[in-house]
């Protein structure tokens, strides 16, 4: 079984914490995950809402470049990309015609025989884990899945799509204890984060506040778009809800990093806009060799 | 003349252009309320999600579907998938949306109010054209331009650059000729259509 990784646009910029924690840990269970080929942008929200046929084919490129590097599933950390990848390859496995069109598009043959994968899938897959552990990531969690992980249900098809478990069970599992709350799968305001801001700032304050009003000590995250709307979002938030919002935004493998160990640094903590102050178990207080408050929280103000 | 499937000049009805490209078949819409109900944007939308199925249903009236095609909602939609996934008729509205979307923008009948949003996707996929990736710090500046809203942003960008996640540079894909030629034939040939 080979695994591709497609990090997508914003792994390699505004979410590089991701990425840089994904592969950390990654590295630490000894799972390789080579890029898929020269990949491009998925096109994201503004090809499927500009041109379907573009819409289809951005992600069906990338997909026919994991074909030919003979990977068997690519891994799509980013619960966007994931989406377009998904709909896209029921699409055109349904509809032969509009396959081969896309095909054309592309100037591949697309076949679709890799799957695609999100990340609480290939979590949920690594064996061993518990064994792994060093420091129990003991905290109170919200798990936050947004829309895309677990809808459309009927292409996904992955977990509950309004009460899913899978990171809730993945929290477990590195010694969280995740919350039962309202907002695991209500949406952000997603790519609206640029153009409409207000939007955004309304519907993730009230995903932050109910994390909040339940006791949560972060929010746990799997999708760059929310991290950004949840985390650098925050002023905007703030000043919107009229009151301040402490909690972290954290993504699952910031989380799961930090429980088998690794150095804060290594999994990009310092580069939230939310200072994250803790490291793994209660007790060890402020982060010591990334205090993310030193400069980075700072030049926000500007 | 231009009888392309986005074509003005496509006699049917808007409600079965949309059934014979998206499959979402809005005779079979009874009117429930539950996408309304669920949808996180349906109080800032001229018609909610519920309300453009109606518009659609009622075939007679094309100045009804034509409200649909003007309206702010089609541009407003998440594509969150929350009234699919909730709706007893398993009718698939935000593909519907991107479908109304795409006709809206083809006739020229696009809500004024969706200015900053299509100019937002525009500089995102400007970004994609010439790089094949999203090009971060290229777009941000794109749509200030395209948009007007010149500091709004920008003051986010500086902590973003010493927290080492905008890049000054883009990435680029090795291939950009293809990515090129698939603009071309896509998003490109049907915004030169007359
Ligand atoms: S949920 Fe479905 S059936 Fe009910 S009003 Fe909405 S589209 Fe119609
Ligand atoms: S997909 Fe669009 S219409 Fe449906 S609930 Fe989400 S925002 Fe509302």
């Amino acid at each position: 079984m080979k695994t591709g990784f497609y990090p997508g646009c914003s792994m390699k910029g505004s979410a590089r914490e991701y990425s840089e924690s994904l592969l950390a840990v990654a590295r630490l269970l000894g799972r390789e995950l080579p890029e898929v080929p020269d990949w491009n942008c998925c096109g994201a929200t503004a090809a499927h809402n500009l041109d379907r046929d573009l819409a289809l084919a951005l992600p069906a490129r990338i997909l026919a470049a994991a074909e030919k590097a003979g990977m068997d599933e690519v891994l799509v950390p980013c619960a966007a990309c994931y989406s377009r990848l998904s709909v896209t390859r029921h699409e055109l496995l349904e509809d032969d015609a509009l396959r081969a069109r896309i095909s054309g598009l592309i100037e591949a043959d697309y076949r679709g025989t890799a799957r695609v994968i999100n990340i609480l899938e290939w979590l949920a897959g690594v064996d061993g884990l518990e064994g792994l552990i060093k420091t129990p990531f003991a905290r109170k969690v919200a798990c936050y899945y947004g829309c895309l992980l677990v809808r459309p249900a009927g292409i996904v098809k992955f977990d509950r799509p309004e009460e899913p478990q899978s990171m809730d069970r993945l929290m477990k599992r590195i010694g969280a204890e995740p919350l039962d709350w309202a907002f695991k799968t209500e949406c952000c305001g997603a790519g609206f984060s640029v153009s409409r801001t207000d939007l955004v700032a309304r519907l993730s304050g009230l995903i932050l506040e109910d994390a909040v009003s339940r006791g949560a000590e972060a929010v746990i995250v799997a999708c760059p778009m929310c991290h950004l709307n949840l985390d650098l979002r925050r002023p905007n938030i703030e000043k919107s809800s009229h009151k301040k919002i402490a909690i972290p935004v954290i993504y699952v493998t910031q989380a799961i990093g930090l429980a088998l160990g690794i150095a804060p640094k290594k999994l990009g903590l310092q580069r939230h806009k939310v200072a994250v102050k803790f490291a793994a178990a209660p007790s060890s207080g402020t982060l010591k060799d990334a205090d993310p408050s030193a400069g980075i929280s700072k030049s926000g103000e500007v | 003349m231009s009888r392309g499937p986005d074509s003005p000049h496509d006699r049917r009805v808007l409600a079965d252009r949309v059934l014979e490209r998206t499959g979402v078949d809005v005779a079979r819409c009874y009117q429930c309320g539950k996408c309304s109900a669920g949808c996180p944007l349906a109080a800032d939308m001229d018609f909610p999600p519920s309300q453009i199925m109606h518009l659609l249903q009622l075939a007679d009236f094309p100045e009804f579907a034509e409200l649909a095609l003007r309206s702010h909602t089609i541009w407003l939609c998440l594509t969150c998938e929350l009234c699919f996934c909730r709706c007893p008729m398993e009718l698939d509205i935000p593909k519907l949306m991107d479908a109304l979307r795409y006709e809206s923008r083809a006739q020229k009948k696009v809500n004024p109010k969706a200015r900053d949003i299509i100019a937002f996707h525009r500089a995102f996929l400007d970004s994609v054209r010439y790089t094949g990736r999203l090009f971060e710090m290229g777009q941000v500046v794109d749509y200030k331009l395209r948009s007007g809203h010149f500091l709004q942003d920008m003051l986010q960008a500086p902590w973003m650059f010493f927290a080492g996640k905008l890049h000054l540079l883009p990435e680029r894909v090795r291939d950009r000729r293809l990515l090129k030629r698939m603009f071309a034939k896509t998003l490109k040939a049907k915004e030169s259509r007359p």
